[in-house]
């Protein structure tokens, strides 16, 4: 075992040093990567937005180009271009491979996730059964002093409305667009093997949390990283590691969970509102302001209604989605054969693609760790507040996350996408959200509003939820005082503002490279600890099949057959 | 065997009388008597996560507020009059929570109060007590 480990740490000094040394080299290398790869693979024209375009999602490029005039923007631009390329080239620095560009960071998440999967022989397979009886809650004793704690069932629920968001709806047709329908495959199969690694950093999240003094839990990796290094004897390398984390999280979550989402929602509300002559075409800013004070009244003002609302409202949203996307499935049922052989077939011998079934899996590959956040650490965050003896219990539960985000609803939005639009011309100058929200209305009319609205809540509560994850990392920096607790959540609340009134391109490129630079510390730390995680495991199988952890549900039905 | 009376309560006085009325019945079969409180609980909710962070702590003082204003007031009560008698608190849903404790603590009969506290709740959830007579594996009292 080892052997194999110090093997690891080899390769990951050796990235490392390479994407240190190499940034400034290949400052405009990284973003056009993508842009020779484009195009409906039918052959269709279409506004192929830039490599940047795809990663946020969804904005169409008219809605830049607009906004490029005005002063603040040019200011920011000014300031950021510089920062940014150093850092965005550093973080996304690709190498040719086998004639397509791989982003080392890419590579880094699939190297991890791909270990995880083979070091705990499977888990995404072997554990899913287990997984759903947990949830179900076929293993929590009804009469102890566990009930009333949070569930598995409520923790999953809360990671989930953090990484089920707007990407899941509208970044989708986008990848299609880029990468063909046989993107969609090794979107599924980065999702299947990231339930690997999400199963380890969120194990490793609850097994190393702080119970704080006044009753609650602090947890995530950078909890992980201090204590679990200091137990492996490198506290000091644990230490640097963690505050790494705690920056890149502080900084990532006012990007990518905060500007990227209330710039789609306000883009999304200026759709429905009339386009480009709505009167908030210009004027984001004020319903950046209006998001800000709501957001603001619930992290800041406690006012919890407005947050429980929400919680409440999402996977409602969610199920809304998922059953108008089988309706319109039900509908084009006679193409789902040819959309599904279209997937596998084009996954291996793509028509039109630069770089070949190399370069369209590392666009499917990117979509998905961008979707469900598998080697990113936030999850874990989340994970941390059940409180449980079974530390590995929370980590199989996890695993569900990028089943149902990855593989169920983006690849129910990729099904919808090819049974409809795909491949029709008149949908041309439709991208993102408008193009599922297009796509659906063909079987389903009214969709856009109804749709608009749940684009909207997931923004928002993804907004919400991610402010979480920034306090943790700003708490564990700066101490769980209420002074320092508010300072975060008051810029985090300007941010949105930021956010809604400008454009983002060189913003997003920064907090992008900030979220992709989590992942160097937190696969490292699943590196380093997977061996504890594994004696867990181990342990935990154990004592499941000699009986020692018992299955309450079987009981109950013994119980009552007797 | 046969010598577990369990008393489900609430802060109704329906569940008042029924602990005084199954201390009454555990005196004379010279049986234990449970006393259990329990707080409507499920697993199955959407949280924030907030929420989820600061659960165990509010947790403790449901737990809390429930034991020092009901359940140690009406034990306290019984112990006086010379049961034998122990209780606690605990979440969950009651029907189903205190079918299971029946069957794991081998307890021979229940007693319960005819109507939970809330009206709107009964509404909503149906009565526990009309859900325990008919799911109950022992013999069930019902004190009205």
């Amino acid at each position: 075992m080892k052997k194999k480990q110090m093997w690891f740490h080899f390769l990951l000094g050796f990235i490392c040093i390479f994407l240190v040394l190499a940034a400034p080299a290949y400052t405009q290398d990284a973003k056009k990567d993508l842009s020779s790869s484009q195009g409906w693979v039918q052959g269709i024209e279409v506004p192929v937005p830039g490599y940047k375009t795809w990663v946020e999602g969804l904005q169409p490029p008219e809605a830049k180009k607009e906004q490029k005039k005005s002063g603040i923007d040019a200011m920011v631009e000014r300031i950021m271009t510089p920062i940014n390329n150093v850092l965005y080239n550093g973080v996304f620095y690709s190498v040719p491979f086998f004639g397509a560009k791989l982003k080392l960071i890419i590579a880094w998440l699939i190297i991890g996730a791909l270990f995880c999967t083979f070091y705990f022989r499977f888990i995404n397979l072997s554990g899913f059964a287990q997984a759903i009886r947990l949830v179900r809650g076929d293993y929590s004793n009804p009469d102890s002093d566990e009930a009333g704690e949070v569930s598995h069932f409520q923790a999953l629920a809360t990671a989930l409305s953090g990484t089920v968001g707007v990407g899941n709806i509208g970044a989708i047709p986008i990848l299609i667009m880029i990468g063909g329908p046989g993107a969609l495959f090794w979107m599924m199969v980065a999702g299947f093997i990231g339930m690997s690694s999400k199963f380890c950093e969120c194990t490793l999240g609850v097994m190393y949390r702080n119970n704080n003094p006044d009753g609650t839990v602090s947890g995530g990796p950078m909890y992980a990283m201090v204590k679990g290094f200091a137990e492996i004897g490198r506290p000091k390398l644990g230490r640097f590691l963690s505050y790494f984390f705690a920056i890149s999280i502080v900084i990532g979550c006012l990007g990518a969970g905060n500007m990227f989402q209330s710039n789609q929602a306000v883009m999304q509300f200026v759709n429905i509102t009339g386009g480009a002559d709505s009167y908030f075409a210009s004027r984001g800013w004020i319903f950046g302001i209006g998001m800000a004070v709501i957001v603001g009244l619930v992290i800041l003002g406690g006012i919890k209604g407005i947050a429980k609302v929400t919680e409440k409202l999402v996977p409602f949203m969610a199920l809304f989605y998922l059953s108008g996307a089988l309706v319109v499935l039900a509908a084009n049922a006679s193409r789902i054969p040819a959309a599904v052989t279209s997937i596998f077939a084009n996954a291996f011998t793509p028509e039109g693609i630069s770089g070949g079934f190399i370069g369209i899996m590392i666009i499917g590959f990117q979509r998905a760790v961008f979707s469900n956040e598998a080697g990113i650490g936030t999850a874990a965050i989340a994970h941390s507040a059940v409180k449980t003896d079974e530390p590995i219990t929370e980590g199989l539960v996890s695993l569900l996350e990028p089943f149902i985000d990855t593989i169920v609803i983006c690849t129910i939005t990729g099904l919808v996408i090819l049974t409809t639009v795909y491949g029709d011309p008149s949908v041309k100058h439709l991208t993102g959200v408008s193009l599922t929200s297009e796509a659906m209305s063909r079987t389903i009319p009214w969709v856009p509003i109804p749709l608009a609205v749940a684009v909207l809540l997931f923004a928002f509560s993804t907004i919400v939820s991610w402010s979480y994850y920034g306090l943790k990392g700003w708490t564990f920096l700066f101490g769980e005082s209420s002074l320092s607790a508010n300072t975060y959540k008051a810029i985090y609340c300007f941010f949105i503002i930021v956010g809604c009134s400008i454009p983002l391109t060189s913003v997003m490129d920064f907090s992008d490279a900030m979220v992709f630079l989590m992942t160097i510390p937190n696969i490292l730390c699943i590196y380093f600890l997977a061996p504890i995680v594994r004696k867990e495991l181990d342990s935990y199988w154990a004592r499941i099949k000699s009986g020692e952890i018992k299955n309450y549900r079987k009981l109950m039905k013994k119980g009552k057959t007797s | 065997m046969g010598n577990f009376i369990m008393v489900g309560i609430d802060d109704s006085d329906p569940s008042k009388r029924a602990a005084q009325f199954a201390a009454e019945l555990a005196r004379s079969l010279d049986a234990k008597l449970l006393v259990v409180y329990v707080i409507q609980w499920t697993p199955f909710t959407f949280n924030t996560p907030e929420e989820n962070e600061s659960r165990h702590k509010r947790r403790e003082e449901e737990v809390e507020a429930a034991r020092s204003k009901i359940l140690t007031p009406i034990l306290d009560d019984l112990l006086k009059a010379g049961t034998k008698v122990e209780g606690f608190v605990r979440h969950g849903r009651p029907a189903k929570l205190l079918n299971y404790i029946v069957a794991e603590k081998e307890i021979s009969q229940i007693v319960i109060g005819r109507t939970g506290a809330g009206g709107l709740k009964n509404i909503m959830f149906g009565s526990v007590a009309s859900k325990m007579v008919q799911t109950s594996s022992v013999p069930i009292t019902v004190v009205p």
